[in-house]
């Protein structure tokens, strides 16, 4: 069924939209990621305006994500306290995004460097989380090579303003936080991504939190930073596109549900090996989109400064 | 959906023009409504020659149908080899672009219809685009303008329809243009002219209303007048439904 979509002026098959919608969601429950990274290059694709397609993508973001974050507070799984001071970064760091956003689109190079940005963070994330999960698995088959966990008292711990989060059992500086909120939150404006593909890792690798409560926290932040970012596309661009959210969400909360549910089955370490591999397929298909020679070497975009 | 627009024969008028052939045509619809379900609409456009002698000697009589949507100015990147990646260097202006163009024919264009006149009447499809002219950096300006009708006409943004419009016993006229779904809102110009060796005898110009109705044009209105608004409304769908798809499913599971 065809539909005529009035923001973006292209009309789409609505089953397509629920479609991509539903496996965007399960994702984003299985993986605390917002699907972002994944569902935009997606609606290019099928042909959506990429500034509709970004500004839709961050309300659709939303919605799984509220979904999925019901989910987890039932399952106590959200550190509202992490949560909260990642979110202050995370603001801050989307008002700074979409100014350096306006500053790099006079220039005409956005694309580029969005591009690369994303080439660069998703290579080294899915490296580094795929090479750590698999030696997580390898030491779970073998336990007499485990190594006992230590806790690291590195830079982190020096730091001033000690807090505790208590579902996360940290007990650590609030300013680590407030950056990762804050890059993130720069990320999520430029990228029309809710950053989770970063926020996860970073909260699991850099803060030291539970792979568990690791994925309803992000989702809890992302809901807000998304939210945000909706408001500012819908005020300033007017491309937000509400038919194409409302059929992209109703594919996705479903998902997310049911994401939810599958991940609370498996362990952390497959969850996080099969979130590295997603991450690494998505870097390597856009590397290879600036690497290899392009099928159409010119473009046709808005008339510059409108 | 399809819907069909026709502009059909109207009754014949006296006339004082000096003309000898003439474009008798009128619209018995002369809008489309592009609602929620819109997915494309064919033009169906009849019309007929009037003459008050009979048909003077010289090459057969041919004619052209054109439809244009509304300009806007567009601006064409070239990608180049930049250390090994492929980014956007060159750019050039496009001052204004129709955002839809189909040229229809009863042959070949350039059998009828001479550089001239195509110059005078901006008929064929680079003859539509105007350009002011690249800046001096960048070479080989044509080929922007060239990629542009490559790229829309690869979309069915712009059509060539060459043979398409049929005429019997040199009177009458008929050609159909299929407008895509993906379409602009403006005032599409459509544009009718006869021709004899090459030379316009007459044409005819009428506009066609293109614009959202129902809840597309409410939207879209709402999205503009207030986007405060439009934004809480849209944040608010998607807390809902993300609420409502959790509480379906926690009864789901019980």
């Amino acid at each position: 069924m065809q539909i005529y979509l009035p923001i973006a002026e292209v009309s789409v098959n609505a089953f397509l939209l629920l479609g991509l919608g539903g496996i965007v969601g399960i994702l984003s429950g299985m993986f605390g990621v917002g699907g972002g990274f994944l569902m935009t290059p997606l609606l290019f694709f099928i042909g959506i305006p990429p500034a509709v397609a970004v500004a839709t993508e961050a309300n659709q973001i939303v919605a799984s994500s509220f979904s999925g974050v019901l989910a987890h507070l039932r399952r106590k799984t959200v550190d509202l306290r992490m949560g909260t001071v990642l979110l202050i970064g995370g603001l801050v760091g989307a008002a700074l995004g979409v100014v350096l956003f306006n500053y790099l689109k006079s220039l005409g190079q956005v694309d580029l460097l969005v591009r690369l940005c994303y080439v660069v963070f998703l290579g080294i994330i899915g490296g580094l989380m795929f090479v750590e999960s698999l030696n997580a698995i390898r030491r779970s088959r073998n336990p007499a090579t485990a190594v006992p966990t230590r806790r690291k008292h590195g830079l982190i711990h020096a730091l001033p303003f000690k807090m505790k989060f208590r579902v996360s059992g940290l007990y650590i500086s609030v300013i680590p936080p407030l950056l990762v909120g804050l890059c993130v939150g720069i990320l999520a404006a430029i990228m029309g991504v809710g950053g989770g593909f970063i926020m996860v890792p970073a909260m699991i690798y850099l803060l030291g939190m539970p792979t568990k409560v690791v994925i309803g926290t992000s989702l809890f932040q992302i809901i807000f930073v998304t939210g945000f970012t909706t408001l500012l596309h819908a005020t300033t661009n007017y491309t937000v596109d509400v038919v194409l959210a409302v059929l992209l969400l109703v594919g996705g909360v479903i998902g997310a549900q049911i994401g939810t549910r599958i991940g609370v089955k498996m362990k952390a370490e497959q969850l996080r090996i099969l979130l590295a591999i997603m991450v690494l397929a998505v870097c390597g298909k856009l590397a290879l989109d600036l690497l290899l020679t392009p099928a159409e070497l010119y473009s046709i975009g808005a008339a510059g400064g409108h | 959906m399809i819907r069909v627009l026709l502009l059909s024969v109207l009754l014949i008028l006296p006339t004082k023009s000096v003309v000898a052939e003439e474009i008798v045509l009128g619209l018995s619809r002369n809008e489309v409504a592009i609602t929620a379900t819109f997915d494309g609409s064919d033009v169906l456009i009849f019309g007929a020659i009037k003459r008050d002698a009979p048909a003077p000697a010289g090459g057969p009589l041919e004619v052209i149908i054109t439809l244009a949507g509304p300009d806007q100015p567009v601006t064409v990147r070239r990608k180049e080899r930049v250390v090994g990646i492929w980014a956007n260097t060159d750019a050039v202006e496009v001052d204004a672009a129709p955002s839809f163009y189909a040229v229809a024919t009863s042959a070949p264009l350039r059998d009828v219809l001479n550089d001239t006149e195509d110059l005078r009447h901006h008929i064929s499809i680079p003859r539509v685009i105007r350009s002011v002219g690249a800046p001096d950096t960048v070479a080989n300006a044509r080929a922007f303008t060239d990629a542009l009708i490559r790229i829309r006409a690869g979309n069915g943004q712009y059509q060539v329809l060459e043979d398409q419009v049929l005429i019997e016993e040199e009177t009458l006229f008929r050609g159909q243009i299929t407008l895509p779904a993906a379409l602009t809102e403006g005032a599409y110009t459509a544009r009718i002219f006869i021709t004899r060796d090459g030379e316009v005898v007459d044409l005819y110009e009428t506009e066609i209303a293109v614009f959202k109705a129902g809840l597309e044009r409410f939207l879209f209105e709402m999205s503009r007048n207030q986007p405060l608004l439009y934004g809480l409304m849209s944040l608010a769908i998607a807390i809902a439904a993300g609420w409502l798809a959790s509480a379906a499913f926690r009864m789901f599971q019980r």
